[in-house]
């Protein structure tokens, strides 16, 4: 680790880095290549994590999250990576979006019901906002709660949802009236639930370990005990929501770039043409140095607005700005590494060929480009 | 039963060891200094017997490199505290005084199993966990694979190569460890946490009843040199049938190997 970004880190973080990796190492690394390939990583793979202690490094222990701070969460989601496959990482990691509604306006009976199962891995989590007719603009989610009684009754449907074709608890974003954003709620929609299905699995262009769902609720009647929160609660919970899925996608900006960086550092070092290394040439220098400068730059400006949410600072358009600067960064780096890779950097063998399609999603979820500069240009008046 | 377990911390085996400049040891600038796998499998073992018997796991080391973050590792893996040795004698001493060390400050602490792993994975001497075990008086198994406890007797197997040795007997013990002999769990970070809070006491010589001339070297290194670089390898020319039958040629004439 370069010393330029050690005083965001204690030996906590440390030992939780060291830790994370030997899980990687052992349980990720040596099967990401064929999870990939397969578009479907091992589902016992959310237990051994649980168990292990990787998932949720910064929820409470007394759901059994890992109690840290927003740097083991960093750690955490830097070493995953690391393991060579984005869309595991994404797919264990939807329970990091999708469990902090039910933090922020869950009760305890909620809170102990829902959260411990997720963090030892016995239960899949995913959060359902997008839906067909709307993403960026989440006030016009469609999906209607209807009360009847001690229930609600669902209606609608979501799409691109990460994790959601195995999830056994869906976090949901539904319409409770009219009120563009204060009629809002969200509820739990548990797998098996009579009216609630799984209508299509997605292909994607990267993030291939990861299922991805269209989900139909058909008259899908919840109980009450599922409503999260008062109705009209959900947008505020969902847009303190965003801040942290930003910044996890910022973070996997810098890592990918990292990967991207290394693998072509290596590559220049081994291939010859011309009857030198190809490192040798001046223009392969100057990239490999265009890169680590881009990404030295992402990371940097990730770590400081970390810095700053752990300070409880308020970090809306910070947030968005890191996001989109690593996005833009990963994008370069990892189309800059395929480049050295030459003809092999097109190939589906290549490990930045899957680096360059995964890049491509960090300018798109968690709220686009486009929508993260309106947040940005909002605060400057 | 009170377990004690010896950690040294040793560089990371990723390590690319540089000899200093003088010649006077290895450039440690950059070291990442952990603990040794076959430590960790010592470590794995101390804390499961205490899980399951009940008692107490204590930690020791010597202070050197990164020693306190180590034993705070060894302590979120299960230790119940730890005793450092910090003192500047222990710097330049070798094998006898670390082990001298240890063993007086296992001695305070009254234990009933000391485990350490079979060798160090920096100087590889085998040499302190022997050296313990003749101080404390108590017998030394090593070569550990397999490690229990029936009633007040100990049960060891010993890696004999192919064949496995059975060893029974009667605590105190000192034991060295394969790292085969238990797969160290993950470390959570809610034990990281807590590990940061668990006493851990540094003693120096004298609180030991020690002192730096106790622990003298009865050698000293005198230069340390980095050993020969690897001679360039060689090309062969010709055609692949060509290649083929100067390979053989060298393989069975120059390298012996076939
Ligand atoms: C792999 C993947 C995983 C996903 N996982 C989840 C998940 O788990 N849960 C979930 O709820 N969603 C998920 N999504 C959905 C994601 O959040 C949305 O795709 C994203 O927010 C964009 O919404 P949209 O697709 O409807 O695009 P649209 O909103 O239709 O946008 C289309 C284009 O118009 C632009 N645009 C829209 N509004 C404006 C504006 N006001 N000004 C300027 N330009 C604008 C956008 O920037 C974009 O370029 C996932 C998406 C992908 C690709």
């Amino acid at each position: 680790m370069s010393s330029l970004f050690d005083r965001y880190f204690d030996d906590s973080h440390r030992t939780l880095r060291t830790e994370v990796a030997r899980f990687v190492a052992a349980e990720i690394a040596p099967y990401a290549d064929r999870w990939e390939e397969d578009a479907s990583f091992d589902v016992g793979l959310y237990r051994k994590a649980g168990a292990a202690g990787v998932l949720g490094p910064t929820f409470p222990t007394a759901l059994g999250g890992g109690g840290g701070d927003v740097f083991h969460g960093i750690v955490a989601a830097e070493e995953l990576l690391k393991g060579g496959s984005t869309g595991t990482v994404a797919g264990l990691g939807s329970l990091e979006i999708a469990l902090p509604p039910i933090l922020a306006l869950g009760d305890d009976a909620q809170k102990q019901r829902f959260v411990p199962p997720v963090l030892r891995g016995e239960q899949i989590a995913a959060l359902a906002i997008t839906e067909p007719g709307t993403g960026s603009d989440v006030a016009g989610v469609r999906t209607r709660a209807a009360r009847d009684g001690d229930s609600y009754v669902i209606t609608g449907s979501k799409t691109f949802i990460t994790s959601g074709v195995r999830a056994d608890l869906v976090i949901t974003l539904a319409r409770t009236s009219e009120d563009p954003h204060g009629g809002l709620t969200f509820f739990v929609v548990e797998r098996g639930m009579p009216g609630f299905t799984v209508s299509k699995a997605l292909k994607k262009t990267g993030w291939w370990a990861s299922d991805t769902a269209e989900l139909s609720f058909d008259g899908v009647r919840v109980p009450l005990a599922n409503r999260i929160g008062p109705e009209g609660s959900g947008f505020i919970a969902l847009m303190q929501n965003f801040e942290n899925e930003r910044l996890m996608l910022a973070i996997q900006g810098h890592a990918l770039a990292e990967r991207a960086l290394e693998l072509a550092r290596a590559y220049a070092n081994e291939r010859e043409a011309f009857g030198r290394k190809i490192s040798k040439f001046q223009v392969i220098r100057h990239k490999l140095a265009d890169m680590a400068t881009r990404t030295a730059s992402a990371k940097a400006l990730t770590y400081a607005v970390a810095a700053e949410m752990k300070r409880g600072g308020s970090v809306v358009a910070e947030v968005a700005m890191a996001k989109n600067h690593a996005a833009e960064v990963a994008e370069f780096v990892c189309r800059e590494a395929v480049q050295v890779y030459g003809g092999m950097g097109y190939m589906r063998e290549a490990p930045v060929e899957r680096l360059a399609r995964d890049a491509r999603l960090l300018a798109i979820g968690g709220g686009t480009t486009e929508i993260m500069r309106e947040i940005i240009s909002k605060t400057m008046g | 039963m009170k377990v004690g377990v010896c950690i040294k911390s040793t560089p990371d085996a990723d390590t690319r060891l540089k000899v200093a400049a003088g010649a006077t040891g290895i450039e440690t600038a950059g070291i990442k200094w952990v603990i040794s796998d076959y430590e960790k499998g010592a470590l794995e073992v101390g804390v499961s017997l205490k899980e399951k018997l009940g008692g107490e796991c204590v930690l020791y080391s010597v202070g050197s490199g990164d020693t306190e973050k180590n034993l705070r590792d060894g302590l979120a893996l299960g230790g119940d505290r730890a005793v450092m040795v910090d003192d500047a004698a222990t710097k330049g001493t070798d094998a006898l005084g670390i082990a001298k060390a240890l063993a007086a400050a296992i001695k305070l602490d009254g234990l009933d199993i000391v485990l350490c792993g079979r060798q160090a994975t920096d100087d590889e001497n085998s040499q302190v966990p022997a050296m313990v075990a003749e101080l404390l008086g108590w017998p030394h198994i090593s070569f550990v694979g397999a490690f229990a406890i029936d009633g007040t007797d100990f049960v060891a197997s010993r890696n004999m190569g192919g064949a496995t040795e059975k060893v029974r007997g009667a605590l105190p013990v000192v034991v060295t460890t394969e790292d085969t002999i238990a797969t160290p769990r993950y470390v959570k970070l809610p034990e990281i946490m807590k590990a940061k809070s668990k006493k851990l006491e540094k003693k120096n010589l004298a609180a030991l009843g020690l002192s730096a001339e106790a622990i003298a070297p009865a050698a000293t290194f005198s230069a340390y040199s980095p050993p020969p670089s690897r001679p360039a390898g060689r090309k062969l020319a010709g055609d692949a049938a060509a290649q083929a039958k100067e390979l053989v040629r060298l393989l069975r004439e120059e390298a012996k190997v076939i």
